[in-house]
Order: structure tokens, then sequence, then C-alpha cells
């Protein structure tokens, strides 16, 4: 039995998910996420970035945290219980106050409605409104807090909106249920340049004024570093680092995370990459092999790397699983 | 050997349906590209990169129609050129790499193969000794080891696929490459493979048309760098003068939204929408969102595309006399 810290809203414990791999191509197990944990406070609201690159099991956390991956070990804790055993009251509130966003703000619309059947379906399932005028009054208030006009919003067909309109809507039906944390799996990667930054200032803007926190997460530390008060870089499944944002992103510890920030292009002609840099000629990688899951392409790499698979240690006010920062 | 290599002047191409044909690339000027630099083209989605990239090598498919316009590589008009001798051209001496080709390789044929078919397709009467030996000597130009030659695409990540996809590309040894969204959907490391790569071809004196949105991979590899907006080019200059000192309203609040690890600067966002290319507005297409706007002039009246300091090119009324 873990126990819960009543400080914490939401706690993820040892999470764990394997895929089976079966079929023609040979069988076998993928670790898509292994062991991690971390945790969002209950008193203060903040923004975790859960950053990484595909594979590295960002998204399968992010599910399991909204319950639609069971865990293969571990659990997801909301005000102390977890999330698969809770009783109906319990689990209504916890997918009232636990909201999530996705990357495609296209796909999330059904083209057939208008726009106002998104906010409508929370409306109706959770009794949010008596009267129609209530529910429109509703509606138009939660539009003007993610920055849109009603009147050119209500009864448009999605097509007839923009990107940035449309995730604006996701965020507006999120916040209609005021929640506690939303999940924000990679929400303004398929927006243009122009139109990321209002929906990442929309983000804190929700925190500030709402106390909302966000578990953000994303592939690009561009965007994160602007919003975030601490981050977790995880790689093929397992957390490598975590820390506060600023610390992570200037000092990186782990030499993933490092070749990861160095590799992160600065939006200036006068900041161009001075080293050359190598991809790997083939790729390598093997889920029986016990050492470090970055050792083959790590600078730093000693004998016992590659045998011993280091775990996620303090390292003064972060975390770190590298065995140059343990004893 | 001259210093020019293509130029392209007033390109017009329309999608043709229903009675207001989309303008998706209107009287568009890029000037003169020199051999062996990396000139980008930039700009948000559905604002012309991939239709003017389509339309200079006269890929456009129909209802995509070029109207108008010069594309002149080593002397001639490629527009005037029969299709025989266009198709002489592509891929020999101006090679294309889509975009997401990456999803294009065949996916039940070897590398090996899809290679040697690509080469074979211009260049027939190799033995399979010298084919296979020339294609292992390719794939270590980007980087790839010899073995990924006899493996399927769906063994190689989707970095790896895109190396493939550009060592087909380079496999005849073109005088320009153009690439469109090469780093697109692809890891931040494996991004940044790309771009070095892409370098290294430049330096064999291959000259690089780099069309992508992501002003950072501009920065990173260009040297010079044009702006287009709703089908027009805006700006046109050296990438580091365009980035310091951006002279076109939308270059700057381009710029100006684009977060930079480890320097946490106010963003700027552009309200409002680009326009439905359909019906563009009147006078200049980024009036509507502009924060410059002068009434009267730039609701009316539209910039052409002028050089106001040298090499440095813009279409804004701002700029004007």
């Amino acid at each position: 039995m873990i126990v819960s810290n009543p400080k914490n809203l939401l706690e993820v414990r040892h999470l764990t998910r394997v895929f089976r791999m079966g079929g023609f191509m040979g069988k076998g197990e993928l670790v898509a996420v292994d062991d991690v944990s971390f945790d969002v406070p209950a008193e203060r609201p903040v923004i975790l970035t859960i950053a990484g690159e595909s594979g590295s099991g960002k998204t399968t956390t992010a599910r399991m945290i909204l319950g639609f991956v069971k865990p293969t070990h571990g659990e997801v804790l909301y005000r102390g219980k977890n999330i698969l055993n809770m009783n109906n009251s319990d689990w209504k509130m916890y997918r009232q106050e636990v909201q999530a966003i996705f990357q495609d703000p296209y796909g999330a619309f059904n083209s057939m409605y208008t726009v106002d059947h998104v906010l409508k379906v929370p409306i109706e399932k959770f009794n949010l409104a008596r009267t129609d005028e209530d529910a429109h009054q509703l509606m138009s208030g939660t539009l003007e807090v993610v920055g849109l006009r009603s009147e050119e919003i209500l009864g448009k067909y999605p097509h007839q909106l923009s990107g940035g309109q449309r995730q604006r809507i996701m965020l507006a039906r999120a916040f209609l249920l005021r929640p506690k944390i939303v999940v924000a799996d990679e929400p303004v990667s398929m927006l243009d340049a122009s139109m990321r930054a209002g929906i990442l200032h929309l983000m804190l803007d929700l925190k500030k004024k709402w106390d909302v926190s966000f578990l953000y997460i994303t592939h690009d530390l561009s965007t994160a570093h602007y919003i975030s008060d601490s981050i977790a870089i995880m790689y093929q499944g397992s957390v490598v680092e975590m820390g506060p944002i600023d610390e992570v992103i200037e000092n990186p510890l782990h030499p993933y995370s490092k070749l990861l920030i160095e590799s992160v292009p600065i939006p200036d002609p006068e900041q161009r990459w001075k080293e050359h840099m190598d991809l790997p000629t083939r790729e390598f990688r093997s889920q029986t092999f016990n050492g470090c899951k970055f050792y083959d392409r790590c600078k730093f790499r000693t004998d016992v790397c590659k045998t011993d698979r280091p775990g996620l240690k303090p390292n003064e006010s972060r975390f770190v699983a590298c065995h140059l920062y343990h004893d | 050997m001259s210093d020019q290599i293509l130029e392209i002047r007033n390109l017009t191409a329309y999608y043709e349906v229903g009675p207001n044909p989309t303008r998706a690339v209107d009287n568009a000027s890029l000037g003169t590209i020199r051999r062996g630099e990396i000139f980008g083209i930039a700009g948000e989605s559905a604002c012309g990169k991939t239709t003017l990239a389509l339309a200079m090598l006269r890929l456009l498919k129909p209802p995509g129609h070029i109207r108008r316009g010069e594309v002149i590589f080593d002397g001639t008009d490629l527009l005037k050129l029969a299709e025989e001798e266009i198709r002489s051209i592509r891929w020999k001496r101006i090679s294309y790499v889509p975009q997401s080709s990456m999803n294009a390789l065949n996916p039940v044929m070897r590398i090996r193969n899809q290679i040697s078919d690509s080469i074979e397709a211009h260049e027939s009467g190799q033995s399979k000794d010298e084919l296979d030996n020339r294609i292992e000597k390719l794939l270590m130009t980007v980087g790839l080891s010899r073995e990924i030659a006899g493996m399927y695409p769906h063994e190689l990540s989707g970095g790896m696929k895109q190396r493939v996809a550009i060592a087909m590309a380079t496999a005849l040894d073109p005088e320009i490459l153009i690439a469109d969204e090469p780093t697109t959907a692809l890891d931040v490391i494996v991004q940044r493979g790309i771009l070095q790569l892409l370098g290294e071809i430049r330096r064999r004196m291959h000259t690089i048309v780099l069309i992508t949105h992501d002003m950072a991979a501009q920065a990173e590899i260009s040297d010079r760098v044009g702006i287009m907006y709703a089908g027009k080019m805006m700006e046109i200059g050296r990438t580091e003068d365009v980035f310091k000192d951006p002279l076109h309203p939308y270059t700057r609040l381009l710029i100006s939204s684009i977060p930079r690890l480890k320097i946490r600067t106010e963003l700027a966002w552009i309200t409002g929408l680009p326009p439905d290319l359909r019906n563009p507005p009147l006078g200049c297409r980024f009036h509507p969102r502009c924060p410059h706007l002068m009434a009267g002039k730039c609701d009316v009246e539209e910039p052409q595309l002028a050089e106001i300091k040298p090499g440095r090119l813009t279409a804004c009324h701002l700029h004007g006399e």
C-alpha cells in the first residue's frame, strides 16, 4: 500500500505500462512507460511539463492518468484515492476536475454539428445549467474567459473557425467544469506559430486567475520553458531528469537532457549550432538490455552503465537517473 | 559557371475551382537564387509555399494551374519547355523531396531496390555491382550504414527514412535540391541531424531551396529567406538581417511569436485569420491583421515587392517612396 501525501492533488506512483507485441513480425513486449512517479501539488496551481520525443511514453502516461489505459503496475491517486477503485461519486468528481485537451483541434469536433454542441454536452452531462437561458449565459461567459466572443463563435460549424479558435473552444469546454487539472497533450503543435503564443498565454491565464494546473505533454522544450514551473524529461518510457524548469533547461544534468536541449534550434541566425552531431547510422533498442537505456548514445558512458540501469534519485532540488550523479 | 542559378518572376498559380479560383501563389517573385546557397521559403500553413515549389517544377496537378510567370533555370524558362524537356531536368538537375516523402517509400521493396529504380530511370546501363557500390556510398553520405540497403522501410525510424528520401533525391547529383518541410514530424535531435545533413549537401556545391514553416530551422541553416503570406512574397533578405531587423510587420510578428529556449521574453501573436484566397482583400493581403494599417492606402493599393536597402526586399507601404 502506497501512502498518499495530503499535500498532493494528483500522485502518479510507479506507473508502468507494458504493451504486448504479437503477430507475424515476432513476439515481444514493449515497456512504453517504465516506473514513472511524480506529483501535482494541491496548495497552488502549477504547470508541469512531461517532455519527450516520439516513443518516450509521454502520451501513454497521460492516457493512464485520464483512465483511458490501465496501468500494468503502479497507480494514479487523486486526492489520495486510486482512480481505478473510486466509487461513483469520487469518479464523477474526478471526471469533472481533471479535464483534457488534445493535439488535434480539428479531429475533436463532429463536423455535422455547430460548435455549440461541444459546449452543450458537458453542460447537460454535469447538470451545469437549469434553463436554456442559463446554458447560453454559461457558454458565453466561458467563451469570454478563453478570449472568444460568443456572437462570433456560437452557431458556427467547425470548418468556419481557425485552429487557434478551435483549440480555445476545447479549453472552454474543459473550463466549463471548473477543472483543477487539465491534461494538455501537444495542444499547440498543430497550430501556426502566430497562434501558438495566444494559446500558451491562455493557459498561463487560466493558471493565474482560475487556479488551474496543467500537465503539459509536449516534445517542444521552447514552449515548455515559456509556460512551465517544472519539467520531467522522458526517454524510452523512463523519467531521466525532473525538476524546476529553469534549472533543467539552463543546466541539464542527464546526458540525454543535455543532447536534447542542445539540439533545440534557437530562432536566431547568430546562435547557430557550433558542434556537429552525428545521428546513429543504425538504431538500437533492446528490451532485454539491463543497462542504462541511453547507453548506446551516451558520450559519458562507463562500464557500470552497461550492466546497471540507474534509478531516478534526488540531486539537490531535482531528480536525475544517471550514474554520473550517483555514488 | 554563373553565380545565378534560378530566377523566379511573377509566378502566379491558382487552383481553378468554381467561379472564384483560389489564388494560392499570386505574382510571387523570388529574385535570383545563387549557386551554392540555401534559400529558405517560410510562412504559415496555406501561404503558398508548397504550391510555389510544385509550380517551379511544373508538378502542379489540376485544378492547380500556372497562370503566368517565369522560372529561369540556367538561361531557360522552365515554364516554356515541352514536357519531355522538363522531364530531363527534373530529378537529374533539380530534384524535389516532397513533404512527408519519408512515408512515400514503397513498403514491400528493399531500400536498395527503391534507390536503384530511381537511378536507373534516368541513367541506365550500369552493372549490378556498380549500382550497389553507388548506393552504399550514397547511404554513407546521409550518415546511414550500408546494411540499411537491405532493409525494408518499416525497419527504419522516421529520421532514417527521411535520410533515405534525401539520399534518393541527391543520387543523380542535381544542381538544385528543393526540400519541402524536411524536418516536420521528426524528433528534435533527428531534426538537427537532417538540417546538418542539408548543410553538408550544400557544401558539395548544391543549391538548396528549403521550404519550412519552422523559423528556427530557417535561422539555423538558410543563407537568405523569403517570407510568404497569403500567396504573396512579403519580404526577402539575408537570414541574419531578416531576423535582426524585420521590415514587414508580418515578419516582425511572426518572429516575435516564436519562443526561444532560455530567454523568456513576452511572445506576440497575431489576432484574426489569414484571408480566404478565393476572395482576398484589396490592397495588402495582411492589412486586416496589421498593427500599422494606414487606412486609405494599405486597404486600397497593393504594395509591390521592392528593394529598399541593398539586398533587402519587402512589399509594404511603410517602406514606400
